[in-house]
């Protein structure tokens, strides 16, 4: 079912749309800042390797996953293969009970999100705690990410202040810096006494066998390192052949997620800690999730979707993501990437009224920067719907009429002398008769006035024209 | 040589909006071109095609062909309809030779209004008048497939009398999206207000664009905010004097 209800509600609330206005706004404004000629001379040319590295991963999964296997093993580390989301979050809830484990700490990951890890680690008596700064806000609103770089993107420090006094039992505080500075109280002493730490994974490194994760808060690091079991959980598209391929992904990434050449910590973990090391964990995997994504690899245009590195440009350069926000997106990726790769994972008849809900302005592909042709995919994915799905009787009737009326040109113009008769006008149109008040003419008119109808169409026009020339 | 070139004036055109079409005609023929009016043209597919019912479009799109078949040069009042030729009928063919060689055949004499005039007609000084403070809409499309940007601006800035101002946003999106308008309404209808509020800023008392049904979302937006501020067509710009 389309959630107009319930983005309706959106768009009526005031505040949070300037909420996700703003913010999505001043994300744009750092990435054209970041990715400027003077300042990152070769975007555009990364942009096309970053394209064709994903490509050719892709097209050759097989050997680099048990290439990264194979590099994961002679560490020390060990590689999980799992088909669904649940036999992640089962192999997870297995070690911990092996382990007796109580308490997991966990930084932003959004695959784990596919599992509702949290609360699958919930029912089964573990404390499960977020230790990114919008993560954990989330987490204490009890709400799912609203974007998947910025989970918090629609809450404002007032927002936030309200939820700590509320949680927290503490004293009302508004400035950001300190409201870091009480999540850091609390989830300090949470990292030095977690059975578990999970992370996820923003690229995998086949040659080298080498999870990377990028951050700016430390949280990641602390979580990988601090307890005695790291688990890292990536979707198999995560894969890039070389560690040198970095070069290209680690500088497209900042600049586009957050207009930062280099976000502040960038980690690369292989393997548990060897004797003489310091820090590390004695435990290290790396679960693979399939999770409905080998189903896109057997197409190679629709492919394309899993070059996605999750950088959230095309969420805060949506029009329509900037109006519904987060929450009106049926699955966990919102935007529109969330809105092509959740009826690919799924099918198309879950919630075919996504690839729909897009004006196809294509800001999305503009700045998209592994060259994801996302509205391509979207009208792919209409067609699907089209041919795959039950669509109302009255849509399929709309499209037949109009191509019998655009093949047959003496009707075609005879259409709108129709609507000329019926609510003739000569200043734009406010409301209509009730018996004409109906279908979409009544949804265009629920936002905007309505044209009147010419006198007379262009083809009468020009025959006129001729006529007085000759 | 004679110069000669075909319109094809679009379904919203010359449904909704003909003074369009009478404008572009008479901007074309200031500058010497004979034209011809193929009165078989209908649409070009791009609502089928863009709803999923890729039946439906290749129907049109073939009547397309056969109407425009021979002609020299195609001019079109709108980026979102030229782009729909020159680079979706491809997608809708794929696997038909005949038809894939035919539209490779036309996709390159298809051209959108100002980029005809500024590639082709050589034009940038058309001899228009207005006096007017005006503002220049990006339509996505023309913007985002066929990369026109500054030509209509260059167009604009000839013209005598018409200051062009710049909005913060001129390359947002408007709202309008085909079927995307009325289906997701209320969206919609939000992105038009941004965009009007970003329109309302620049103190212009003209909005341009290159696209009519851009136009008509923009128009319907301000018409229905009570704002005195109004629409025209790009050929209707030039073709005033
Ligand atoms: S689709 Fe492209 S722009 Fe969107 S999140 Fe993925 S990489 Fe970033």
């Amino acid at each position: 079912m389309t959630p107009l209800v319930q983005i309706r509600e959106t768009i009526a609330n005031a505040g949070l749309q300037q909420a996700i206005y703003a913010s999505t706004g001043r994300l744009m404004d750092k990435r054209r800042h970041a990715v400027a000629p003077e300042v990152f001379p070769d975007y555009q040319e990364l942009r096309s390797q970053a394209n064709l590295l994903k490509r050719h991963t892709l097209e050759h999964l097989d050997f680099y996953l048990e290439q990264f296997e194979n590099n994961v093993a002679a560490r020390g580390g060990k590689v999980i293969w799992c088909r669904t989301p649940g036999e992640v979050a089962d192999f997870i809830l297995g070690l911990a009970r092996e382990r007796e484990a109580r308490l997991v700490v966990k930084s932003k990951s959004m695959t784990t999100e596919e599992l509702h890890l949290n609360e699958r680690l919930e029912q089964h008596g573990l404390e499960a705690v977020e230790t990114d700064l919008g993560e954990y806000i989330i987490q204490l609103a009890g709400q799912r990410p609203y974007h998947i770089v910025a989970p918090a993107l629609h809450m404002t420090r007032y927002d936030v202040a309200d939820l700590f006094t509320g949680k927290l039992r503490i004293e009302k505080e508004t400035a950001p810096e300190k409201q870091t500075l009480i999540a850091r109280g609390v989830l300090r002493q949470k990292f030095l006494s977690a059975d578990i730490g999970i992370s996820g994974a923003n690229f995998l490194v086949a040659d080298s066998g080498a999870v990377v994760l990028v951050e700016n808060e430390g949280n990641a690091r602390l979580t990988t390192s601090a307890p005695p079991i790291h688990i890292a959980v990536a979707g198999i598209e995560k894969m890039i052949p070389r560690a040198q391929d970095l070069a290209v992904f680690l500088r497209l990434l900042g600049s586009s997620a957050t207009g930062q050449a280099l976000t502040v910590y960038t980690s690369f973990l292989a393997g548990p800690r060897r004797p003489l090391e310091l820090d590390g964990p004695d435990e290290f995997y790396v679960v693979l999730l399939d999770g409905g994504r080998t189903r896109l690899l057997a197409d190679a245009e629709r492919r394309q979707s899993l070059f996605c590195i999750r950088c959230g440009a095309c969420l805060n350069h949506c029009p329509v993501y900037r109006k519904i926000g987060g929450h009106n997106y049926p699955w966990v990726y919102s935007g529109p990437i969330g809105a092509i790769i959740t009826p690919q994972f799924h099918g198309i008849d879950r919630d075919p009224w996504l690839p729909y809900a897009s004006s196809l302005c294509g800001a999305c592909a503009e700045v998209c920067p592994v060259k994801i042709d996302i509205p391509k995919l979207l009208l792919d994915l209409r067609a699907d719907v089209t041919t795959r799905t039950r669509r109302g009787l009255a849509e399929r009737f709309a499209f037949r009429m109009y191509a019998w009326l655009a093949t047959s040109p003496a009707l075609f113009g005879f259409a709108g002398r129709v609507a000329a008769l019926l609510a003739p006008s000569n200043t734009w149109i406010k409301r209509l008769p009730w018996f004409l008040n109906v279908g979409p003419v009544a949804k265009w008119i629920s936002q905007r006035d309505l044209p009147p109808p010419p006198a007379k169409s262009f083809r009468r026009l020009w025959k006129e024209r001729k006529r007085h020339a000759a | 040589m004679p110069k000669r070139a075909s319109l094809f004036v679009t379904c919203v055109v010359d449904q909704v909006f003909p003074s369009v079409g009478l404008a572009m005609a008479e901007v074309l023929e200031r500058l010497g071109w004979q034209l011809d009016f193929p009165e078989a043209q209908t649409c070009c597919g791009q609502p089928a095609f863009n709803s999923g019912y890729r039946a439906q479009a290749r129907k049109v799109a073939l009547h397309f062909l056969d109407v425009f078949r021979d002609a020299e040069y195609i001019v079109v009042p709108s980026g979102s309809c030229t782009s729909m030729i020159s680079h979706h009928f491809e997608e809708l063919f794929a696997g038909d030779s005949a038809r894939l060689a035919e539209t490779h055949a036309l996709a390159p004499r298809v051209y959108e209004f100002s980029r005809f005039l500024t590639e082709v007609a050589g034009a940038e000084d058309v001899g228009a008048r207005m006096d007017a403070v005006a503002t220049y809409h990006d339509s996505c499309h023309a913007l985002r497939e066929l990369h026109i940007k500054d030509a209509p601006r260059r167009l604009l800035r000839k013209v005598r009398g018409l200051e062009l101002r710049e909005m913060d946003i001129a390359d947002e999106c408007c709202g309008f999206g085909g079927t995307f308008s009325v289906k997701f309404a209320d969206v919609s209808g939000a992105m038009a207000r941004t965009k009007i509020d970003s329109i309302a800023r620049t103190g212009a008392g003209l909005v341009v664009s290159i696209d009519s049904s851009c136009l008509m979302q923009i128009q319907g937006a301000l018409s229905r905010a009570g704002l005195p501020i109004r629409t025209l067509h790009l050929a209707e710009v030039l073709a005033s004097r």
